[in-house]
């Protein structure tokens, strides 16, 4: 059975813009912004979903439905067969999240006395606070943290100990909107670690959202690309690479200067001196295969097969879809 | 001189460009001094077409003056700072992410707010105007005692409902801060409501005859003049009774109010972002 359904979702917002001329504040116009146009999606327990789309694309509209701070224009919602927005009290209480801009922790208080007042919010019950604390300090190097304020955390400390705030009362589904924004490259891998943790050893449901794809390539089995309010693909990485650029790179140091290279299959992307990459589809000429052939006529130093920067498939799919920030 | 000042010069240009975009702000202004104005004649004007005795005695004014200084940061006079602030943020979807209900996670606030800053400046302001002005021989102007026990019950009891109040009107503008996505609004129209319909600018029996069915019935007098007039004993017996249900009529009134609007504004909460 599903855990999350989510079927024919829509969010209008009505806009007020001033009206022209100096009087323009007393014309009020409305604008409508049609921030989700029909998503649809269900989601297994368990699963990690990763949700990817321009600024504006409806991405956090579609978490915050979810999490039941916004209420659709029009369609049907589910988590754990309570409808968000209608039941909050019931539905937050066993969701976590955290939102990559925002901040949950008092900005004065200590990170424990934070996280106190937050059992106590939660009514957690103190043996299982004790437990969950115990744990998250572990998992998340808290330790050295927990004394201070959160005013004078950096913000990879600080995203760490929001993390584990959202965590304490042990959510089953925990929603992450750009967890991963304006860290560092230890932070990065710190909180993708322990997401990982929760998602596969926990079995913690994960709804991620990120404009950083390396977390989407580190993450998710499966993406969720949006766009102009609207689901336009669902699937693997894998396979959302197959549709967009399924091509491999070829990047080649030769031992010896060599003239026109005219290799059949292949495209040349650049070439300096005696490196050259070429691009080529694999389904057609399979790497081995070229790489010997290229073998057989040239004296070769060096050989590397990539795919595609993840970021340069996105944004290809982007371009397609023409979609930009809005 | 030119090329000297020049930047300056830019500075105040841009900056008074501007600040002239402020129309509406300026309109409220505006209204706001109306509005000031008006009470300043209305006073004088009751003070010097003052016939009959005066509303109450000159000792029982003093006692509302300086309890009304002790207790000045019971107020309502505006919204919860942590909340504009989250509003201005986006923060404001946090509140609705915890497992509570809303409005009384807010009024919960309300209350500490209201409690804590009194708590810290009452203690010594009651000190100054009750036992310094009479040990350095001022004691026409210091604050007197309660004027009796029942007078003191009664106290008690009437500045829990000031709290209770304090706090519905501080939610009250922490909703209309959410819904107009700012402080200003609910700040500017409440707080000259609140400073003068408490009685806090000037004690609410020293207003003309026939404002006073007028000022006993309106919400923001439970705020200040109930406490106050029961203390010195200008408000007795029943009359002091049928004024403690009045507060406690309006406590219930704004919850419910407030209710309505949280309810209201958090359905079409709108958050920044996509």
């Amino acid at each position: 059975m599903s855990h999350i359904i989510v079927e024919d979702l829509t969010k209008t917002f009505r806009v007020a813009e001033r009206g022209d001329g100096p009087f323009g504040f007393l014309r009020r116009r409305k604008r409508e912004v049609h921030a989700l146009r029909s998503v649809s999606f269900s989601l297994r327990e368990g699963e990690l979903l990763g949700v990817i789309g321009p600024n504006g694309a409806g991405k956090s509209t579609t978490i915050k439905i979810l999490c039941g701070i916004l209420e659709p224009t029009s369609g049907r919602c589910e988590v754990g067969g309570l409808v968000p927005w209608r039941e909050r009290i019931r539905h937050v209480a066993r969701i976590g999240a955290v939102f990559g801009q925002r901040t949950q922790l008092w900005w004065d208080l200590p990170v424990a006395d934070s996280f106190a007042l937050l059992s106590d919010v939660y009514r957690v019950p103190p043996t299982e606070y004790r437990r969950a604390f115990d744990e998250l300090v572990a998992l998340l190097d808290l330790g050295r943290l927990l004394t201070t304020p959160v005013r004078q955390l950096s913000l990879g400390q600080r995203m760490r100990c929001e993390i584990a705030a959202s965590m304490l009362h042990s959510p089953r589904v925990l929603f992450l909107d750009e967890p991963t924004i304006g860290l560092d490259a230890v932070a990065k891998l710190a909180v993708r670690d322990f997401v990982r943790v929760l998602n596969r050893d926990r079995g913690v449901t994960v709804i991620l959202t990120t404009h950083d794809m390396h977390d989407v390539e580190a993450l998710a089995e499966r993406v969720i690309v949006i766009g102009h309010g609207q689901i336009l693909a669902d699937g693997t990485l894998a396979s959302l690479r197959q549709n967009v650029l399924g091509e491999r790179r070829l990047r080649i140091q030769f031992a010896e200067d060599v003239g026109d290279l005219a290799i059949p299959g292949t495209n040349l992307r650049q070439r300096s001196g005696r490196s050259v990459e070429l691009s080529f589809d694999p389904r057609e000429t399979p790497a081995h295969t070229l790489i010997a052939a290229i073998a057989a006529r040239y004296d070769v130093e060096d050989v590397h097969v990539d795919e595609p920067p993840v970021d340069e498939v996105v944004a290809r799919f982007y371009a397609r879809h023409e979609l930009e920030a809005r | 001189m030119s090329t000297a000042l020049r930047p300056y010069a830019a500075v105040v240009r841009a900056r008074f460009s501007v600040l002239l975009q402020y129309r509406a702000a300026a309109l409220a202004g505006f209204l706001t001094q109306c509005w000031w104005g008006g009470i300043k004649v209305m006073v004088l004007t009751a003070f010097f077409t003052a016939t009959a005795g005066a509303p109450m005695t000159l000792p029982q004014a003093i006692d509302y003056v300086w309890l009304g200084q002790a207790l000045f940061t019971m107020l309502p006079w505006s919204g919860d700072p942590d909340v504009a602030r989250m509003v201005r943020t986006g923060d404001v979807a946090y509140e609705r992410l915890r497992p509570l209900d809303t409005y009384t996670f807010w009024y919960s606030r309300a209350v500490a707010r209201r409690t804590a800053n009194p708590a810290l400046r009452a203690v010594p302001m009651l000190l100054t105007a009750g036992i310094l002005f009479r040990l350095v021989g001022w004691s026409a102007y210091a604050l007197r005692a309660p004027s009796g026990v029942e007078a003191t019950l009664f106290f008690i009891l009437s500045i829990a409902l000031v709290v209770a109040l304090s706090a519905a009107v501080s939610v009250l503008i922490d909703a209309i801060t959410v819904a107009t996505l700012s402080d200003r609004g609910a700040t500017v129209l409440i707080a000259p409501l609140v400073i003068v319909l408490s009685g806090s600018l000037v004690p609410l029996p020293l207003f003309p005859d026939w404002m006073q069915p007028i000022l006993r019935n309106q919400p923001f007098a439970g705020l200040m003049d109930t406490p106050f007039r029961i203390y010195s004993g200008h408000l007795a017996g029943g009359v002091a009774v049928l004024a403690l249900g009045r507060q406690a009529f309006w406590v219930c009134a704004l919850v419910i109010l407030g209710r309505a609007v949280m309810r209201r504004v958090m359905s079409r909460l709108q958050t920044q972002g996509g």
